[in-house]
């Protein structure tokens, strides 16, 4: 799996999935996709990076620790659901400003990205360490 | 204005909490001064406390209450009756003296801090619980005290005898807590309340309720594993492994305690039956015997005293079963001497211990010359143990006598607390005069009295046994009878005397209980003998029946583990897609729904839906007759592929785009999973097993099929899609409605889902782990992997 030619293409690759997942997420209010796919595949990209240089070059380009990230991620989705009963309502209420492009569904969509990303490629790459550490 | 009042006190009364959180940083920066800073904290809750006894004593207690949970009309009340206040000066009064000479116990001690903010944290706790006026709160600090006791018995948690008696001290009060929670639910199903002081109204009609005797019998099971009664009574003895000022605080004044102050709070509520008496006089008595009789065969200074406090404990127990004003004075007499005496032993057995370097009774003597404060405090709490007037323990044993007036002097009950009484003044003159006089024995000539702060909170202690007798019907006024009144349910008009009777039954009893301990005294060493005879005959006891019973189920967990969770991936999905077709054809053939196949029913598929689904079986199809795995992996991709085209043929974009991602990542992970496994690249089974999966994969997809066709028979309910549609950009500003629904409309199911996700990846990132402390299962040891992947 670690011929030259995918080793040297894997950085445009993963790029080119990671500008694409961001798409996806942006779009995803008015347009297929979203949080969850858009999560799924900044992981594909990660994944693809790792199977081309290994889970520690993903580890090293990331700096924070997969489930860190979804972890934030939890809190990010929770933090915007508690917007509401900061204002007096109920739990989760979307909240938008007043021109109506961004509220805090969107901010919880950024969290379910995170949360996906992170956990799909914390899995990936721990299943992709051990691989290594047999070598 | 009142409500400010509330907070503020409230406040005040949970202020050990706070302290405990700073204690650590305090012992570091003070170092000796550490004990007496914190116990400022405990004394100055005394003097407030103490502040409310006028009041009290005159029928008016202190209730404060905040709204806690309002929706379930669950308040934070304490109230301040004279039974509390009497629980609560002990708890604070003996909690202040036990830091103290806790942090001159632990001067080298590397985890001073620790002990301190532990003990601290369960003076608060004991003080809620006595407080607490909603059972609810009394729940919640009755388990925080088993859960801090939990960490001081396995204190010196790097000993495998002090984490055992701590495990089997949390296991044995954590089933007195279930039961606590079980018998406090019943009682506000009956009386419609949490709040005790609510509940006095009940307290004619309560054991007419067919509730009545399982609220009995779970409080009854509640007190008795936290005060250490028959049968539960073995945690106390092994719980000794803790260091000895925890003994003296929880073993002896405070946790143990919890159990009789909660029979004494409801006991207006509760006695009066004979479930009631029968229970805590029967089962009380024999604690009573069994506790002073084993202490007899005890060598261990410590040891002794523990079997004493099960004795005590028993004592009380039994007097509140026996009822009435008299009784209820003397549990109160007998809660606050045996408070301050046993207390103050333990904390003398301590210093004999460090200054002697044992605690074994036969191996010390001579020592009055020696360790001369230390003698005069034994001394003083023995006296009190023993029930010499003018101590405290005498009004205990005195009021215990005469309260037999109210049950028609039952002989066999009054010959259980003669010949109790008897054994504990046994135990007491053992006490006194074994380890103090008598020639010195060797290799104790260089004990000493140690320092101020070891030997002041006993000699106060033993002091205040004493003293009282300066202040006797103030005293017995302001704090026996408020709390007498409270556990009989009405004010009770008995006074403290201190002037003997010759004419009363009462002092022949006391006459003759001394005698009796003489006697017993006197012939000590063969008692002793002859009970360590007849304990190796009977070697079976309640502590090593609860081991059985604990390894028995671990036993069992691990052979149901083997049974169910066996490892083989193959049997796991045939049980599963198994049981799955089961339960859709079982409810399709229970309730006769089965499709009716008429042709034409679904409309013919157009040409791209006939393309895809030609992929779909090519790619099924490749799968089942792939040779190699990998190849079989990729086949599958084939098939999710296709279901991602038809989901787009049928106008689900959303959906199609995250099959197709899925689909790809799934391969890429199997692929992974693959090379870690390093399974044999050929998948070879015997012609049976494949058979047998077939038969299952076919049968079950026909049901789902069915079911399928059963759902789309239906007419389709269109409300919600309506009103998705309808509101989606109007109320949430997005127009692709399966994310508005995701992040939006169901916003909780998806945070539910993300919740899921992520507890997976931990868990399977857990999994993966290189493990360190676990071995590996033989099995997996047996073929060691060999080097497979080669990365750069």
């Amino acid at each position: 799996m670690s011929t030259l030619i995918f080793r040297s293409m894997a950085p445009v690759l993963g790029v080119a999935l990671m500008v694409v997942s961001l798409l996806v997420l942006l779009g995803g209010h008015n347009a297929p996709g979203g949080g969850f796919a858009g999560g799924l595949i900044a992981a594909a990209a990660a994944i693809v990076y790792a199977m081309a240089r290994g889970s520690e070059a993903v580890r090293r380009l990331l700096r924070i620790e997969p489930l860190g990230i979804a972890g934030v991620g939890g809190l990010i989705a929770v933090l915007s659901g508690l917007s509401g009963p900061a204002t007096g309502r109920p739990f989760l209420t979307g909240l938008w400003l007043p021109i109506g492009v961004f509220g805090t569904p969107g901010l919880f969509d950024i969290g379910i990205y995170l949360v996906v990303f992170g956990a799909v490629t914390g899995l990936a790459l721990a299943l992709e360490a051990d691989g290594e550490g047999a070598s | 204005m009142a409500l400010d009042f509330d907070v503020f006190a409230i406040l005040l009364l949970l202020a050990p909490f706070p302290a405990a959180l700073l204690a650590p940083l305090i012992a570091r920066e003070t170092g000796a001064a550490a004990g007496w800073i914190l116990a400022i904290v405990p004394a100055g809750l005394f003097l407030m406390l103490g502040a409310m006894l006028p009041s009290v004593a005159s029928g008016k207690p202190v209730l404060l209450a905040l709204d806690w949970v309002p929706a379930l009309d669950v308040r934070l009340g304490f109230a301040v009756d004279g039974l509390s206040l009497l629980f609560a000066l002990v708890i604070t009064g003996v909690g202040a003296i036990v830091l103290v000479y806790a942090d001159a116990y632990f001067r080298d001690h590397p985890q001073r801090g620790r002990f301190l903010a532990l003990m601290l944290a369960f003076i608060g706790a004991m003080l809620g619980l006595v407080l607490a006026d909603g059972l609810v709160a009394l729940f919640t600090f009755w388990e925080l005290t088993a859960v801090i006791s939990f960490l001081l018995i396995g204190f010196d948690h790097e000993r495998p005898a002090a984490r055992r008696a701590a495990t089997q001290a949390l296991i044995v009060t954590g089933l007195g807590g279930l039961s606590l929670m079980a018998g406090g639910v019943l009682l506000r199903l009956v009386t419609q309340t949490w709040d005790l002081s609510a509940m006095g109204g009940f307290a004619g009609a309560l054991p007419f309720s067919p509730a009545y005797p399982w609220i009995v019998g779970f409080l009854v099971v509640t007190a008795f594993t936290k005060s250490a009664q028959l049968p539960f009574h073995f945690w106390l003895p092994r719980a000794m492994e803790a260091p000895t000022p925890v003994s003296a605080y929880l073993h002896a004044a405070a946790m143990v305690q919890a159990g009789i102050y909660l029979l004494a709070r409801l006991s207006p509520l509760l006695s009066g039956t004979p479930l009631w008496q029968a229970l805590l006089c029967g089962l009380g008595g024999a604690t009573l015997l069994w506790g002073a009789v084993r202490a007899l065969a005890q060598t261990d200074l410590k040891q002794l005293l523990a079997q004493t406090t099960v004795a005590a404990l028993g004592l009380m127990v039994f007097l509140l079963g026996i009822g009435g004003p008299s009784a209820a004075m003397a549990v109160a007499a007998v809660f606050i001497a045996h408070a301050l005496y046993k207390a103050g032993l333990f904390l003398l057995t301590g210093i004999i211990d460090k200054q002697t370097g044992t605690r074994d009774i036969t191996a010390l003597g001579g020592l009055r010359d020696h360790l001369t404060i230390t003698f005069i405090a034994v001394a003083l709490a023995g006296l009190s143990m023993l029930g010499v007037p003018p101590f405290m323990g005498w009004f205990g044993k005195e009021l215990g006598y005469s309260g037999f007036a109210t049950t028609g002097w039952s002989i066999g009950l009054l010959a259980i607390l003669v010949i109790g009484n008897a054994l504990l003044g046994a135990s007491a003159l053992a006490l006194v005069i074994r380890p103090f006089m008598g020639p010195p024995k060797p290799g104790l000539d260089r004990a000493r009295d140690p320092s101020f702060a070891f030997w002041i909170g006993p000699v106060l202690l033993g002091l205040a046994g004493f003293v009282v007798v300066f202040a006797l019907t103030p005293f017995g006024d302001a704090m026996l009878a408020p709390a007498a009144a409270a556990i009989a349910g009405r004010p009770v008009s008995q006074h403290l005397e201190l002037a003997a009777n010759p004419l009363a039954l009462a002092f022949w009893l006391s006459i003759a209980s001394w005698a009796l301990a003489g006697l017993v005294y006197w012939q000590l060493d063969s008692i002793r003998e002859m009970l360590r005879l007849l304990e190796q005959r009977f070697s079976w006891s309640m502590d090593k029946g609860l081991d059985a019973l604990l390894s028995g189920l671990i036993r069992l967990g691990a052979a149901l583990s083997r049974l169910l969770q066996h490892g083989r991936l193959e049997t796991y999905l045939a049980t599963i897609v198994g049981i799955l077709a089961l339960s859709v054809l079982g409810a399709l053939w229970r309730v006769s729904a089965w499709p009716a196949l008429r042709s034409g029913a679904l409309s013919g598929p157009s040409l791209p839906e006939w393309g895809t689904l030609v992929l779909a079986v090519v790619g099924i199809g490749m799968v089942v007759l792939a040779r190699s795995r990998l190849a079989a992996i990729f086949a599958l991709g084939v098939q999710g592929l296709a279901l991602a085209l038809i989901f787009l043929v049928l106008g689900a974009p959303d959906l199609s785009l995250t099959q197709l991602i899925v689909e790809v990542l799934t391969v890429a992970i199997l692929a992974l999973i693959m090379i870690r496994l390093d399974l044999a690249p050929l998948d070879r089974r015997p012609p049976l097993s494949v058979g047998r999966d077939a038969v299952i994969a076919v049968v079950a997809a026909g049901g789902v099929t069915l079911l399928l066709m059963r759902v789309l028979a239906a007419p389709f309910n269109a409300r919600l899609s309506d009103f998705f549609e309808a509101n989606s950009a109007a109320l949430a500003h997005g127009r692709n409605i399966v994310n508005v629904i995701l992040v939006d409309f169901r916003g909780l199911d998806t945070l539910g889902e993300i919740t899921v996700v992520f507890a997976a990846a931990i868990a399977a990132v857990a999994l993966l782990r290189p493990s360190r402390t676990i071995a590996p299962v033989p099995a997996a040891a047996a073929d060691a992997p060999t080097p497979q992947e080669v990365a750069p």
